[in-house]
């Protein structure tokens, strides 16, 4: 039988190569023209702990890591009590031999991973035995698997073609295996190579690079999960004359850093995750308040307090929203997917800068680790905006209109009083009502020059509508798609800019009987704001840690339309 | 504000030390304008919450820029500012409340950068703006409206503690003199790294000091406050602790090194040997 996908466990202990024999076989297959996705998740230690990643390939574009498993990678007896529920009917089971032995299973295969790889010469090329095992599984040709270990090796070493050559024996190794057990389970369609360029990256690098080419000079972190990688790819890849970057001594110190820094004419980020995000609430009010243009990248994990560092989870999205005390909400940008990271990126630096103040970059930990193929985007055609600088003379008003005016920079003219006290037009601190209330409205006026962001939409006539957010996206799709072929009506509207949300999308949103918001929190944090702008909607909520699964999706779904269509839901 | 601004209605108490501290860091401004012809509009000033904060709204003549942040944070603050453009001068404006108690933690990193910005820390040993309740530098014992029945903890001796955590520049001041004050502050300006110059400046309202800084011949007080001799080696730290540990505030430029490198120096070493890619570059490398 062919097959349009192939989905595969790797499960066992950290350290076991359970992390990179995922983003291999995601690699190998992008390279030879699959697309693909991997999801990981592990415990909060540095060594060991029980530890599980997912790679989906398939022939189309992948939105979600798969439900059902065709091959479950076991590393270690554990491994395989966890997971095996997890299977296919039809699905295999490949385990390490040295480990443990499974008996009484038919469609198990236990393989010597690391004894083959050394047999090699190579005692790294454990992964391949175990990916050439699993090329044969699904009838994958050799040569393809050929042409992507030489492109991966070749790297300039006068013992590349050693270790070309010893990668390739420890495939035909694992291939062997699956051979002489006689196992297949069907054919993966072979690929359509995509005509246009791709990259393969995971959602923290995508941000890193969107944000260094929406122009980011100045990087300040402290390093927290899910959001250390930033911090990490900036210290290595940020340093330039004329640019900053550096591991601060807290949260604090970076968002104050970056008030300075945005006050000073830079284009300052940070990225946390929830802990820090919380000690940022006072520093993000002060940019709100003095109108700095600055960005936070919130990678979010399981929370309230440390919560589950190394989990996914959709809970921050009222806290960055409306972050400290006072009036005051955040532009906010979500980004569903690995290739939105980077656009997601690019705009925040862009919203920032546009209307003077903070923007929020909310990402989760299931992006950050997803490794996704996405077209390679062309920066000559990705527009970088820059804040409009003041020209003025020294009696310039930086606070005196209602829409955003240009920005005195240090250095240049018109000097003034960034201030967190309410304040006049050149920044001196009053207590006057009036004042007051000119600069509320002229905070909040300004906000509407984001309203310009994009939204998706489909089958618009449908009275109800599926509305997922961040990380959401792909699985939702993937169940709406199901759901549409076997005949639901169902509209679906999508965006990943929650705040402002496009004004037209509300208003579709208005005249929709019933939006249901698919969202890994307990609240329903997205819904919740959506019935405060009119929208009847109503969580489908889930709080384990890990992301939807499309089944439960639809289950799910077709469960809350039936119980609306019988009159039991209430909003 | 470089106008008389009707809206702005706050005001220092009479007497209040902030006053002279106000004069002096105009006259530095002024003083180097005119040495080196750094622009008014080159400095900064970057102020904490309190009655010492409010000197950003308060300095007249050429207005400097400003910023008027939140409680405790003035130094990353500044540290924002001075790193995102080197050739501004970057002053800190702030009290004891705010620099030695919610701020202490940001006084370490700083000095182990060696952050070029010059702190003037007003310290008048209480909270003046929330009506008179204790600071990390009140007396112990001392009565306030929230240690009724005095304040049990050790006085914290800044002075001591700048040294311990490696400022490379530390000076004493009394607010009331305003001409050595102003040299003081030019010289910390100058200095090539992270300076504080600590200023007795006291709250006329609720902790008037100044007699006891000053001592009193008819009253038989001894003067708290006492000069630091010419002959003293500020290069010595060793030197500087001493002085410290004979009581009382000294008077003066207490240490200076001049030899650390100061932040940018740090930064710029680690760029020289950085490979820096563009991201054209960076993004080619996860190319399929």
């Amino acid at each position: 039988m062919d097959k349009n996908d192939l989905i595969v466990r790797f499960a066992g202990e950290g350290g076991q190569g359970v992390v990179t024999s995922a983003e291999g076989l995601a690699q190998a297959a992008t390279q030879t023209g699959y697309h693909a996705q991997t999801f990981a998740t592990f415990p909060s230690q540095i060594l060991g702990g029980p530890t599980w990643t997912q790679t989906r390939i398939s022939i189309n574009p992948v939105l979600s890591s798969g439900d059902e498993l065709d091959v479950l990678v076991c590393f270690n007896e554990q491994a395989y009590s966890n997971h095996s529920g997890s299977l296919a009917d039809q699905g295999v089971i490949v385990y390490n031999s040295a480990e443990f032995e499974l008996s009484g299973h038919d469609d198990a295969i236990g393989i010597d991973f690391d004894a083959l790889a050394k047999s090699t010469g190579n005692t790294r090329a454990a992964n391949m035995v175990v990916i050439g095992a699993l090329a044969e599984l699904v009838t994958m040709k050799q040569d393809i698997l050929d042409e992507f270990v030489t492109k991966k090796f070749t790297r300039g070493r006068p013992n590349d073609e050693e270790i070309i050559k010893s990668n390739i024996k420890a495939m035909n190794l694992g291939r062997n295996e699956v051979k002489d057990r006689g196992i297949s389970i069907g054919q993966l369609k072979p690929p359509q190579k995509p005509d246009y360029d791709q990259v393969l990256m995971n959602g923290n690098v995508a941000i890193c690079l969107g944000a260094m080419h929406a122009g980011v000079d100045f990087y300040a972190g402290y390093p927290i999960s899910p959001a250390t990688s930033i911090l990490v790819w900036m210290e290595k890849n940020l340093p330039a004359p004329n640019k900053f970057v550096h591991q601060v001594s807290s949260e604090i110190e970076a968002i104050t850093a970056l008030v300075g820094a945005g006050f000073a004419g830079k284009k300052a980020m940070t990225a946390t995750a929830g802990p820090g995000f919380s000690l940022m609430s006072e520093g993000l009010g002060l940019a709100w308040m003095a109108e700095i243009p600055l960005v936070v990248v919130d990678v979010q994990r399981g929370g309230p307090a440390t919560g589950l560092p190394t989990k996914t989870e959709q809970s921050d999205l009222i806290s960055t929203m409306f972050p400290a005390h006072g009036d005051i909400r955040l532009p906010v940008i979500a980004p569903g997917s690995v290739e939105e990271c980077f656009h997601a990126a690019v705009t925040a630096v862009n919203w920032a800068e546009r209307y003077q103040g903070p923007v929020i970059l909310l990402s989760e930990m299931a992006l950050s680790e997803r490794n996704q193929n996405m077209p390679k985007p062309d920066l000559s055609k990705v527009p970088v905006e820059n804040r409009i600088v003041n020209q003025n003379t020294n009696e310039y008003q930086r606070y005196d209109q209602l829409d955003v005016s240009p920005m005195p920079i240090p250095g240049g003219p018109g000097s003034y009083v960034a201030n967190g006290s309410e304040h006049d037009g050149i920044g001196d601190t009053t207590h006057l009502a009036e004042r007051h209330v000119q600069m509320t409205h002229r905070r909040w006026n300004k906000i509407k020059v984001l309203e310009d962001g994009d939204f998706e939409v489909d089958s618009i006539d449908s009275p109800i509508a599926l509305v997922p957010w961040g990380g959401t996206k792909g699985p939702t799709r993937e169940a709406y798609n199901k759901l549409i072929e076997s005949g639901a009506d169902i509209a679906w509207l999508y965006t990943m800019f929650l705040n402002p949300l496009p004004p037209q999308m509300i208003e579709n949103l208005r005249q929709k009987e019933l939006v249901l918001v698919p969202e890994l929190n307990y609240q329903g944090q997205f819904s919740m704001i959506l019935r405060s702008l009119g929208v009847n909607a109503i969580s489908i909520t889930q709080y384990t840690g890990l992301p939807f699964t499309v089944k439960d999706l639809i289950g799910r779904v077709n469960q809350q339309i039936e119980s609306y269509k019988q009159g039991h839901l209430k909003i | 504000m470089s106008v008389n601004n009707p809206e702005y209605d706050f005001k220092w108490c009479p007497g209040c030390g902030d006053f002279g501290v106000r004069r002096a860091l105009e006259s530095a401004i002024q003083k180097r304008h005119a040495a080196t012809g750094i622009a008014v509009a080159n400095n900064v000033v970057v102020a904490g919450i309190g009655c010492s904060g409010n000197m950003v709204h308060l300095l007249e003549g050429d207005q400097p820029f400003g910023i008027h942040g939140v409680h405790g944070r003035t130094l990353p603050i500044a540290m924002g500012v001075k790193m995102a453009n080197p050739e501004l001068n970057v002053v800190v404006v702030a009290g004891d409340g705010d620099f030695l108690s919610i701020g202490f933690e940001h006084i370490g990193p700083q000095a182990g950068r060696n952050l070029n910005v010059c702190a003037v820390v007003m310290d008048n040993g209480v909270y003046g703006l929330t009506k008179g309740q204790s600071s990390p530098t009140s007396e112990t014992g001392m009565i306030t409206s929230s240690t009724p029945y005095g304040k049990i903890e050790e006085k914290t001796n800044p002075l001591s503690l700048y040294l311990t955590l490696g400022v490379s520049y530390v000076a004493s001041a009394m607010s009331s003199k305003v001409k050595s004050l102003a040299n003081t502050i030019v010289e910390a300006m100058e200095h090539p790294g992270f300076s504080i110059v600590h200023v007795q400046s006291p709250c006329t309202t609720y902790n008037d000091t100044y007699e006891l800084l000053k001592g009193s011949v008819k009253k038989g007080i001894e003067p708290l406050a006492w000069p630091i001799p010419e002959g003293h080696d500020s290069a010595d730290i060793k030197a500087a602790t001493e002085l410290l540990n004979r009581g009382g505030i000294p008077l003066g430029v207490l240490y200076k090194d001049t030899t650390r490198p100061d932040f940018q120096s740090r930064i710029d070493a680690v760029t020289k040997i950085s490979d820096s890619k563009s991201t054209e570059e960076l993004l080619a490398s996860f190319a399929i």
